[in-house]
């Protein structure tokens, strides 16, 4: 370990230290002023923000290539930091109005997103592991917080339950792995698995097995149970986070893992993950039909992106395609996230203080009451359709554009038939939103809605100028994948 | 660093991109904090947001004179998938830079005036807040007119070209609430967007074909490639430049798709006089001879856009003879003199359709401006008369554009009729007005290049000064024929100010291409292939012995002995059925609504009713789909669910209960059942990962 190991994961550091800190600080801040923890967080995340900015472009392995800094890498935590960020904004009042206000809720989150830094990084399976419980565990708490309400006591227990069989078996297969290839480094597994071609069917059921876990992370289909009940009982601002930050860093160790350490084995994984990402997609959508409650459906409809994200899986398994799908991944990873923590938003500035407020039917009559959030939501709703010019078009277009190319056109066509589904129940919020009267109640809280403003201008800026991100997306490689 | 060295290094182009710039400043600060600031202020931002504009067209200019060849001022990456690359760049040559200065040169002026108008225009509509709404739209209009004029390539073109179109729809709906049965001026407004959108089909076909054809929109390529490839290419090009002419003849109002441009008057005056004469309806003609080297190759299409020109200009100038609307006289008049410009650009005399366009720019905003100064004169007299409690009307509803409604105003309005008088002789064609020259320049490279293009225009020339004539006879001549004309008062200085530099235009807009000088010729020769026209005495001599015959002839008619109150024009009595004709636009409305626009709406009801209601809803959906569905659900509910799975979870145990409880309500918030969903999930993926992929 050496000075430049330690730079390597600077952002990690400056997280983890100042929430540690921060946990000490907060036994002398007043209870009625836990607002200073909101603020003293959203500075730590900053600075890590700026150091990982100027790190932006670096290509370097640490701890001996346990940790891996590469675009890829870098782009994502930018994403984990904004998302955390804008995680706090929504937090700041939501917590206070719902009585829950304590100040290790932003301790949490920090550490939460500490895992998914870690995630975004992991050159180990190890560190992969350490990673998903440093993510998982603090946000099983974060769902449990607002107790003693039997709701989200109840969504927390069933994450923990769920989430540690997951985990289970993705030690498991872990272990399994090393049995096969005596390594559990993602560049050792290929190395040794081409030289040898031993032990495939431990090799398989390891890979197998890290799948199921990731995808329980991700919440695809059929370990998606969890979602709609968890999503439903947590407190609405750790829902948004959750829906957003814990997929994306799902899915990047789901691509980092698959496409660093496993490529001989896509044979196998690609048909899965394609089938997998169908099943998803159409459940997901399906299903949303039927709910009433918005943040169910908004549950259902963040099973159903899984689902789409997963689409690029398979088609990276194509060498010729790969970088083109990570591109896609990485755009709809940021288009989801804007538009998705702009929708959860809205939802927490709808809810009510008895957790009413929440049924679809809540919303009528939001155009009269609140032009602005209804406009904004719409717009959500819309991209989540993946209806241009937004910036959910442009996600979507590029991921089934990358699955075309790698001649998956049934899978194409299933993305495009269950978004056709989705529509359905996305425009309902609309047609409530506009042509039902009612007299909402909404909330005005000027951090959350800067909130909202910040991601409806992205959902519509990113939709029409999508060229720069976009081409920050093209810069970013998995260091693996650099030919 | 002195002025001519910042010249000599081009760097002014830099600037062009502030020439859209400054007027979405204006809009985006009048959106935002208008109610707040006041008519003064917003009127103030808004002209000199086109003022500024203005400035950096003239720096553009200068750079022009020591760069002529112009550049391309690159802005954003716009649009990059696969083979289509679509940067957005600012063209800036001197073709471009003409259209810049004539665009908001204009538009300054009138946004001036319109400070004017509009406020004595939202007080008689009732309704003033709408004031900021108007600047906002007119400042939207010259940002989107300038995307249009300085585009580098096609598809940045059609942005600028449905921009122009979108605050032409706006606009003309204006008082969207007002106009016949309350809904007027609204389906004057979607008639103008409609018909549009015919053009703009042919546009995007355009479009298209060129994009398979050279596999780039940019200009540049385009033309490379027509001169180029062109003669083996000629049947594309030909489809191109035909598919562009349709997009033409909706934009600038030619047959056939004229018939919006006389309903789009429902606007306030100064959009009729900015959008809808001097600017946006030129943008068909610049399109064209922006395209000049498609059309250099496609003989047929440059020969039906001469033909369409010349055809428009004659027909649509019989039909001003017989109108009695003061702005549909001049909306007539528009589509006439866009006829004259565009059958320049067919017989490939693009400078000439160019000096026309600029010359008719100054000409007809001032006449319109200037008509909406004598209407706004009859408002007031009316009004004033409503004051004092006279009944002016006669109950009935009063027309204030009606020129059967005027006479006498000579006295009344000394200003608005010596300048309305200086733009009518320019339109005329009077030596040495500016239109002289520019129709001079049409007219002898017409008879250079076809006899009948010719005649064509020299009988439409003749009608030109003919209606101008009638119209001013009509307006400020005789006695007033109502009592609103009598107490009609002049206009403030902000309304008559802009007129008279306006009629300074007309007067001296000639000197831009002078025969001799060939200013222009020479300008433009760094864009387009240009040929040097030669003055044509006989022509001229021609063209103005017609034209002070048709001004002698209407004296005959209408002057001689002035129309009196409530008698009818004694034209009727002279021309019976051609006047007849004449008056009702030779029943082109009619003729459209009976042949495309209501067997349109039967075959839309049709559709609507018989395939999509009853056929689609009440047969295929309600008894096809849901009937199916409904027995298909019962058959698995109570057939299949309740005996089958049922009866082989009884038989099988706790765990497949579980698992058909688990199907049957999906979600049964059982963490064991959830874990066990997992749990299959599991085995099945790996199940696959071993037995499956080898």
């Amino acid at each position: 370990m050496d000075t430049r190991d330690l730079i390597s994961i600077l952002p990690l550091l400056v997280l983890a230290g100042w929430a540690c800190l921060l946990l000490l600080i907060d036994l002398f801040v007043p209870r009625d002023r836990k607002s200073i923890t909101a603020i003293l967080a959203a500075i730590g995340i900053s600075v890590a923000l700026v150091i990982n900015l100027m790190q932006l472009g670096e290509v370097r392995q640490a701890f001996n290539g346990m940790i891996v800094l590469d675009g890829f890498a870098s782009l994502l935590i930018t994403l984990f930091l904004a998302v955390g960020l804008i995680a706090i904004a929504q937090a700041y009042d939501y917590i206070k109005r719902r009585g829950i206000e304590r100040g290790e809720y932003y301790s949490l989150l920090l550490f939460t997103l500490c895992g998914m830094l870690l995630m975004a990084t992991a050159g180990d399976l190890i560190v992969v592991f350490l990673a998903l419980e440093l993510l998982s565990i603090p946000l099983y708490v974060l769902a449990g917080f607002a107790r003693p309400q039997l709701e989200s006591e109840e969504a927390a227990i069933k994450y923990f339950l769920l989430g540690a069989f997951a985990s289970g078996f993705v030690v498991y297969g872990i272990a399994l792995i090393f049995g096969a290839t005596g390594t559990t480094a993602l560049d050792g597994i290929v190395a040794s698995f081409a030289a040898t071609q031993e032990n495939p069917v431990l090799l398989l059921v390891g890979s197998g097995m890290i799948l199921v876990g990731l995808g329980f992370k991700v919440a695809v289909v059929p370990f998606h149970m969890w979602t709609p009940d968890v999503y439903h009982g947590a407190p609405t601002a750790v829902t948004a986070f959750m829906s957003v930050g814990a997929k994306a860093g799902g899915f990047a160790a789901l691509l980092r893992v698959f496409l660093a350490a496993f490529p001989e084995l896509s044979a196998a994984w690609a048909p899965m993950a394609m089938w997998i990402a169908a099943l998803t997609m159409a459940w997901g959508n399906i299903a949303a039909i039927a709910q009433k409650n918005i943040k169910r459906m908004l549950a259902y409809s963040s099973i159903a992106h899984a689902g789409y994200i997963l689409m690029a899986l398979p088609a990276a398994a194509n060498p010729t395609v790969a970088p083109e799908a990570l591109r896609a991944v990485l755009f709809y990873l940021f288009g989801y996230a804007i538009t998705n923590l702009g929708a959860w938003g809205v939802v927490v500035a709808m809810e009510k203080a008895e957790g009413g407020g929440l049924a679809i039917e809540d919303y009528s009559g939001l155009s009269n009451r609140r032009p602005g959030f209804a406009l904004a939501m719409a717009l959500f709703m819309l991209s989540l359709t993946g209806m241009p010019p937004t910036v959910g078009f442009i996600g979507k277009f590029y991921i089934f554009r990358a699955v075309i190319d790698a001649d998956l056109i049934w899978l194409a066509l299933v993305g495009v038939i269950t978004s056709l589904i989705s529509a359905y129940y996305y425009l309902r919020v609309i047609v409530v939103m506009y042509m039902r009267s009612g007299e909402p109640e909404t909330r005005s809280e000027s951090w959350l809605n800067a909130t909202v403003w910040l991601t409806g201008l992205g959902t519509i800026v990113f939709g029409i100028v999508p060229g720069p991100l976009l081409a920050l997306a093209s810069q970013s490689w998995l260091s693996s994948l650099v030919p | 660093m002195s002025f001519s060295e910042v010249l000599q290094g081009g760097s002014l182009f830099a600037y062009a991109p502030l020439i859209i710039a400054f007027p979405l400043l204006g809009l985006l600060i009048n959106m935002i904090f208008g109610r707040r600031l006041g008519e003064r202020a917003v009127g103030i931002i808004a002209s000199s947001a086109v003022g500024l504009s203005f400035v950096i067209a003239i720096l553009q200019f200068f750079a022009l004179s020591t760069h002529p060849e112009g550049t391309s001022v690159p802005i954003a990456d716009w649009i990059t998938i696969g083979q289509l690359a679509v940067p957005w760049s600012l063209k800036v040559d001197t073709l471009s830079v003409t259209m810049m200065l004539m665009v908001t040169g204009v538009s300054a002026l009138i946004h001036v005036y319109a400070i004017g108008y509009m406020h004595e225009d939202v007080r008689f509509q009732g309704d003033p807040g709408r004031f900021t709404r108007f600047f906002v739209f007119f400042n939207l209009f010259v940002a989107t007119m300038m995307v249009l004029v300085t585009a580098d390539n096609f598809l940045m073109m059609f942005v600028g070209w449905e921009g122009v179109g979108l605050c032409s729809y706006l606009l003309i709906g204006f008082w969207f609430e007002k106009g016949e049965d309350g809904i007027g001026n609204a389906i004057a407004g979607k008639k103008a967007f409609i018909t549009n959108r015919i053009g703009d089909f042919g546009f995007l076909i355009a479009m298209f074909l060129i994009f398979g054809a050279v596999g780039s929109l940019q200009f540049a390529d385009v033309f490379h490639w027509a001169h180029e490839h062109g003669l083996e290419n000629v049947d594309v090009i030909t489809a191109i430049t035909l598919f562009l002419l349709l997009g033409a003849t909706g934009k600038s109002a030619q047959i056939p798709l004229f018939v919006w441009l006389p309903d789009a008057m429902a606007g306030p005056t100064p959009v009729s006089a900015l959008i809808h004469a001097a600017t946006m309806v030129t943008a068909g003609i610049y399109m064209i001879a922006r395209n000049q080297a498609l059309y250099d190759v496609a003989g047929l299409s440059s020969n039906l856009v001469a033909l369409i020109g010349a055809a428009t200009a004659l027909f649509a100038a019989t039909i001003a003879v017989g109108q009695f609307d003061i702005k549909r006289v001049l909306a007539y008049s528009t589509i006439s003199q866009l006829g004259f410009m565009l059958a320049a650009v067919g017989v490939g005399a693009q400078v000439a359709g160019m000096f026309h366009l600029v010359t008719h720019a100054f000409f007809k905003a001032l006449l319109f401006l200037s008509a909406g100064s004598v209407i706004q004169g009859i408002e007031h007299g009316h009004h004033h008369l409503e004051h004092v409690g006279a009944n002016p009307g006669g109950g009935e509803a009063f027309d204030p554009n009606d020129m059967r409604n005027m006479g006498g105003l000579r006295s009344k309005m000394k200003i608005t009729f010596w300048v309305y008088l200086i733009g009518a002789l320019a339109l005329s064609g009077i030596f040495p007005l500016a239109g002289f020259w520019s129709k001079d320049e049409i007219l002898a490279d017409a008879n250079h290049e076809s006899i009948v293009i010719f005649l064509l225009l020299t009988v439409a020339a003749f009608f030109t000064a003919f209606y101008m004539g009638r119209q001013i006879l009509m307006v400020f001549f005789g006695q007033p024929r109502s009592e609103a004309a009598k107490h009609a008062p002049e206009n403030p200085p902000v309304m008559t100010v802009p007129l008279i530099l306006l009629a300074v235009g007309a007067i001296l807009g000639g000197v831009l291409n002078l025969p001799g000088m060939h200013t222009l010729t020479d300008w433009l020769e760094h864009t387009l292939h240009v040929h040097v026209t030669e003055f044509n005495p006989v022509v001229a001599g021609l063209s103005t012995l017609l034209a002070l015959l048709a001004i002698g002839i209407a004296w005959f008619v209408y002057g001689r002995q002035p129309m009196g109150k409530g008698s009818p024009d004694p034209l009727r009595r002279m021309l019976g059925p051609i006047f007849v004709g004449m008056e009702n636009k030779w029943w082109v409305d009619e003729l459209y609504q009976f042949l495309i626009v209501r067997p349109y709406i039967a075959l839309a009801d049709v559709l609507a009713d018989v395939i999509d209601w009853r056929f689609w809803h009440d047969w295929f959906h309600d008894t096809v789909l849901a009937r199916t569905f409904r027995e298909g659900t019962r058959w698995l509910n109570d057939a299949f669910d309740l005996r089958v799975i049922d009866g082989i979870a009884n038989g099988l145990g706790n765990l497949t209960q579980a698992i058909s409880g688990r199907m049957r309500f999906l979600q049964t918030g059982y963490v064991r059942n959830y874990a066990l969903s997992f749990l299959v999930g599991v085995l099945l993926v790996l199940s696959y990962f071993i037995f499956g992929s080898s």
